[in-house]
C-alpha cells in the first residue's frame, strides 16, 4: 500500500516555485480550475520512495498570507480549511537565497498556522557568486523546522527535500510569533472568547474576512466587547505584527546569514540601464515585438503548410478507400477537416508561448511593466495591463484571467473590456489566409510585405485597445483607491524545462479546450450543410437536370452544379442567405455569411467553415487556400479581391466573436452586463469599420 | 524630512514614518517599515513610477504612493 502525502508548495513570486514544481512532478501534472473561480489549479504527483508518494499542489505566488487578490486568497482559504480535500499534510515554503528576509515573512505566517513547514532555500547555485553564507543548522534550530538548500537550476537538493517530505511527521508544529507580545490585552480577550482555537487563526478571521470552521467574523464581532471592527485599530495591530515578524527574522538572520557585498555582481544595473532607458528601452521593446511577430509568421508557415496538405490528403484518401455514403462524408468532410482546423494552430501557439515564457522567465516582462505604466495610465490602464495585452495575442481567455494582479478595479475592468481587441491566435488563421490571398508576396525594404501587413493587424488591435480604453476611462464612473507595486526580479537565464512545460501545457489546453468547440462546430456545420428542409433540397438532382442547359454540361460540371444547388438550399445556406442583405454592403456573399455566423462561436472556425462549404461544393480536393482563390463573384471577378479581403480583415479585427471569452469575462466581472456590452459594442464597431472600408476601396 | 517621491536617482534615505491609511499592507510586508533603508534607482519616463531598492527588495511604485512615505535623506 503506497502512502500518499498532500504537499502544498507556497512561495513569493519569482522564487522558482514553478521550477521546483516542474522538477518534482515532471510531466505528471495537470492544470485545472478551482471550483467557481478561474484561478489555475496546478497539481501533480511525485514518487518519494517505494512506499510514499506526494500529491503536490502548486499554489499561486504570494508575498503574504494576508490577501490582496483572488489568487492570493486561494492560499489562505486552503490553509484555513482542514476539511478541504487538498488540505496539506506538510507545506514547503520556497524562498530565494538572495531575498531570504522578505521571503521568510510568509514562512513565519504559514508556520503559525500549526502546519509542518519545510523551508526550501532555492538558487543555492548563486551563493558563491554572491558571497552568501548560511548556517543551516542554526536556522533549523531557530525556526524549529527542516531547512533544505536546493537549486532548481542545477537540480541539487531535490532528493534531500523528498526525504524531508517522507519524514514530515517528525517536524514540529510550533509557532514563530506569539501574538500576545503585540498587544497583550487585545489578544488575551480574543483567546478568552474562543479558548480552544488557534489565536493566529482567529486573528486572520478578523483581518481577512474569511470563515473557518464554525467561526466567522460576525460571530467574533457579536460575542466580543472589543472594538475589533475598528479598521484603524486592526490596521495598527497588523502593522505591529509585521514589524514584530521582521524583528524575529532579522534577529535570526543576523546570526545565521551573511553576505559579502563586494562580491555582488551588477548584472542588474548594467542591464537595467539599457532595458529601462527612457529612449532605448522603448526601442528595444519594439524590436523584441517585431522579432516575435516576424518569427511566428516565418517559422510557423512551413509546418502549417504541411499540416494543411496532410489533412487534405487524409480526407481525400478516406473518400477513395471507404464505401461512399453518409458516414464517409461525415468522416472526411466533418471530422477530419475539423481536427485539421485544430492541429493547424499548434505551430503558432507554440512559438508565441515560447517567446512569452522566455520574456517572463528572464525578468524582462517586469521591466516592460515599469516602462509602460505611465504611458498606459494615460489611457486608463496600468503598466500591469501590458501582460494581458501581450498574452491577448495568444488568447483572450488567459489574458482576461491575467488581469487579476491589477489591484485597481477600474484599471482592471478596462483591461478586461479592451483585451479582446488584441489579435488573438484564433484571428491568425483568418488573417494569414486572407493576407495570402489579397496581399502580394513581395519584399518591402527587405521585409516581407505579407509579414508587415500581419504586424499592421497586430498594431491595429493594440491601438484599438488603447483608444477604447481611453474612451472607457472617461466614460466609466468608478472610484477605487489605486496602488501599483511591482517587484523587479533579478535577471535570469530562462530554464529550458520551464519554457518547454509551459509551451506543452498551453498547446494541450488549447487542443482539448478550444479544440472541443472547434470540432463540434465543424461537425454541426457539416450536418447543416448536408441536410436541408423542403422539396428543393430533396429533389436537387432532378431540378438541376431539368435545367435546359443541363444537356450541354459534362458530368463533372453537373455534379458541381448539383452540389452547389444543394448547399444553397441546405439549412446553412438558408441562414447565410438570410443575412446577405445586411452583409453585402461589406462585400460578402452568403458563403462568407455562413462563416461569419459560425465565427460568433469562435473565430478560428472561419477557415474550417469555408473549407467545409467549398469541399461540399466541389469534388476535386484542393487545399483551402486554392479553393478560396478559385471562388468567383457573380460577375466573374475573384470573390476574395482586395476590398473584400480588407473588409474581412477589419471585421475580424474588431468583432467580438468568441463565446469562451464572453464566458470568462462573465466570470471575472461577476455580471452579464460587461460581456453583453463587449458583444454589442464591438460588433457594431466591426460592422461600420468594414462597411466604410469596403465602400471606399471598391 | 522629505517624502520618498522627492528622491533623485541614486539618492538614499531611511524610512521615518508613513500615512498608515494610504499605504497598502502589501507594501509594508515587502519591507516598507520605519528604519529600513531605501534607495531610488531609476525613474520611468515622465519620472513615474519610481524604481526603488527597499531594504533588499527591488520594487517599483507610483509617485502618488511614494508621496505618502516620509524619509530621512542620507548624505
Amino acid at each position: 500500500m503506497i502512502n500518499s502525502i498532500n504537499v502544498a508548495l507556497i512561495g513569493n513570486p519569482n522564487t522558482g516555485k514553478t521550477s521546483l514544481f516542474n522538477r518534482l512532478t515532471g510531466l505528471n501534472q495537470k492544470v485545472g480550475n478551482y471550483p467557481g473561480i478561474t484561478v489555475e489549479k496546478k497539481e501533480g504527483y511525485c514518487s518519494l520512495d517505494r512506499m510514499n508518494k506526494a500529491q503536490i499542489l502548486d499554489l499561486p505566488g504570494t508575498y503574504s498570507i494576508n490577501t490582496s487578490s483572488i489568487d492570493e486568497s486561494i492560499v489562505l482559504e486552503l490553509l484555513m480549511n482542514k476539511n478541504n480535500r487538498d488540505y496539506p499534510d506538510v507545506a514547503i515554503i520556497i524562498t530565494d537565497v538572495e531575498n531570504l528576509k522578505r521571503n521568510l515573512l510568509l514562512f513565519t505566517q504559514v508556520k503559525d498556522l500549526n502546519l509542518p513547514t519545510i523551508l526550501a532555500i532555492n538558487m543555492s547555485d548563486r551563493m558563491i557568486r554572491k558571497g552568501i553564507e548560511i548556517d543551516i543548522e542554526l536556522l533549523e534550530k531557530e525556526f524549529d523546522t527542516k531547512v533544505v538548500l536546493i537549486s532548481t537550476r542545477n537540480n541539487t537538493g531535490i532528493d534531500d527535500l523528498k526525504k524531508s517530505l517522507i519524514n514530515y511527521r517528525t517536524l514540529s508544529k510550533s509557532t514563530c510569533l506569539n501574538l500576545k507580545n503585540i498587544d497583550l490585552k487585545y489578544f488575551k480577550n480574543l483567546q478568552k472568547l474562543f479558548p480552544n482555537e488557534s489565536l493566529y487563526k482567529l486573528w486572520i478571521v478578523i483581518t481577512q474576512d474569511i470563515n473557518f470552521g464554525e467561526i466567522n467574523r460576525n460571530k467574533i464581532n457579536l460575542s466580543s466587547d472589543l472594538s475589533i471592527h475598528s479598521d484603524k485599530i486592526i490596521k495598527e495591530l497588523q502593522h505591529k505584527e509585521t514589524i514584530k515578524r521582521y524583528q524575529i527574522i532579522n534577529d535570526i538572520l543576523k546570526k545565521a546569514y551573511s553576505i559579502d557585498i563586494n562580491k555582488a555582481t551588477d548584472l542588474r544595473s548594467r542591464l537595467d540601464r539599457v532595458l529601462i532607458h527612457n529612449f532605448w528601452g522603448f526601442i528595444i521593446f519594439f524590436m523584441v515585438l517585431i522579432l516575435i511577430f516576424q518569427s511566428i509568421y516565418n517559422w510557423s508557415s512551413y509546418p502549417m503548410e504541411s499540416i494543411d496538405s496532410a489533412f487534405a490528403y487524409i480526407s481525400e484518401s478516406i473518400k477513395q478507400n471507404f464505401p461512399p455514403g453518409l458516414f464517409t462524408n461525415l468522416l472526411s468532410e466533418g471530422i477530419i477537416s475539423g481536427i485539421g482546423g485544430i492541429i493547424i494552430f499548434i505551430p503558432q501557439i507554440s512559438f508565441l508561448f515560447l517567446f512569452i515564457s522566455i520574456l517572463e522567465e528572464t525578468g524582462y516582462m517586469s521591466r516592460v511593466v515599469f516602462l509602460m505604466d505611465r504611458s498606459l495610465r494615460k489611457f486608463g490602464l496600468s503598466g500591469k495591463s501590458i501582460i494581458p495585452l501581450i498574452s491577448g495575442t495568444a488568447c483572450a481567455i488567459p489574458a482576461v484571467m491575467a488581469t487579476r494582479n491589477i489591484e485597481n478595479w477600474k484599471e482592471r475592468l478596462i483591461t478586461i473590456l479592451v483585451t479582446p481587441f488584441t489579435t488573438c491566435s484564433a484571428r491568425l488563421p483568418v488573417y494569414l489566409i486572407i493576407i495570402a490571398l489579397v496581399i502580394p508576396d513581395q519584399k518591402f525594404f527587405g521585409f516581407n510585405l505579407q509579414g508587415l501587413t500581419l504586424m499592421g493587424m497586430y498594431l491595429l488591435g493594440f491601438l484599438s485597445a488603447l483608444i477604447s480604453s481611453f474612451i472607457l476611462s472617461k466614460v466609466l464612473k468608478l472610484n477605487y483607491k489605486s496602488y501599483f507595486i511591482v517587484e523587479l526580479p533579478n535577471y535570469k537565464v530562462p530554464l529550458f524545462s520551464n519554457v518547454f512545460i509551459t509551451v506543452i501545457e498551453k498547446v494541450k489546453s488549447f487542443v482539448f479546450e478550444a479544440g472541443k468547440i472547434i470540432l463540434s462546430i465543424s461537425v454541426i456545420l457539416w450536418g447543416l450543410a448536408s441536410f436541408g428542409p423542403g422539396e428543393k433540397f430533396k429533389n436537387a438532382n432532378e431540378i438541376v437536370k431539368s435545367n435546359p442547359m443541363a444537356k450541354e454540361w459534362s458530368s463533372e460540371i453537373l455534379e458541381y452544379e448539383i452540389g452547389s444547388y444543394k448547399l444553397e438550399h441546405s439549412y446553412i445556406g438558408i441562414m447565410g442567405k438570410a443575412i446577405t442583405p445586411i452583409i453585402s454592403p461589406l462585400g460578402y456573399d452568403w458563403k462568407i455569411g455562413i462563416a461569419l455566423i459560425t465565427s460568433f462561436a469562435a473565430r478560428e472556425v472561419f477557415v474550417g467553415t469555408l473549407a467545409t462549404i467549398y469541399s461540399v461544393g466541389q469534388e476535386n480536393e484542393l487545399t483551402i487556400k486554392e479553393k478560396m482563390r478559385n471562388e468567383l463573384k457573380s460577375n466573374g471577378d475573384p470573390m476574395f479581391d482586395f476590398p473584400t479581403g480588407i473588409s474581412l480583415l477589419l471585421f475580424y479585427a474588431f468583432a467580438m466573436q468568441c463565446m469562451s471569452t464572453l464566458a470568462v469575462v462573465r466570470k471575472e466581472t461577476n455580471s452579464w452586463k460587461w460581456p453583453l456590452f463587449q458583444l454589442v459594442s464591438m460588433t457594431i464597431i466591426a460592422y461600420f469599420v468594414s462597411l466604410i472600408s469596403y465602400q471606399l476601396l471598391s | 524630512m522629505r517624502t520618498l517621491d522627492k528622491l533623485l536617482p541614486g539618492q538614499k534615505g531611511v524610512i521615518l514614518k508613513f500615512d498608515k491609511v494610504n499605504i497598502p499592507m502589501k507594501l509594508i510586508e515587502m519591507g516598507c517599515l520605519p528604519g529600513n533603508k531605501v534607495e531610488a534607482l531609476y525613474f520611468a519616463p515622465y519620472n513615474d513610477p519610481i524604481y526603488l531598492k527597499l531594504d533588499d527588495t527591488y520594487i517599483a511604485i507610483r509617485k502618488d504612493l511614494a508621496s505618502n512615505i516620509f524619509i530621512d535623506l542620507e548624505i
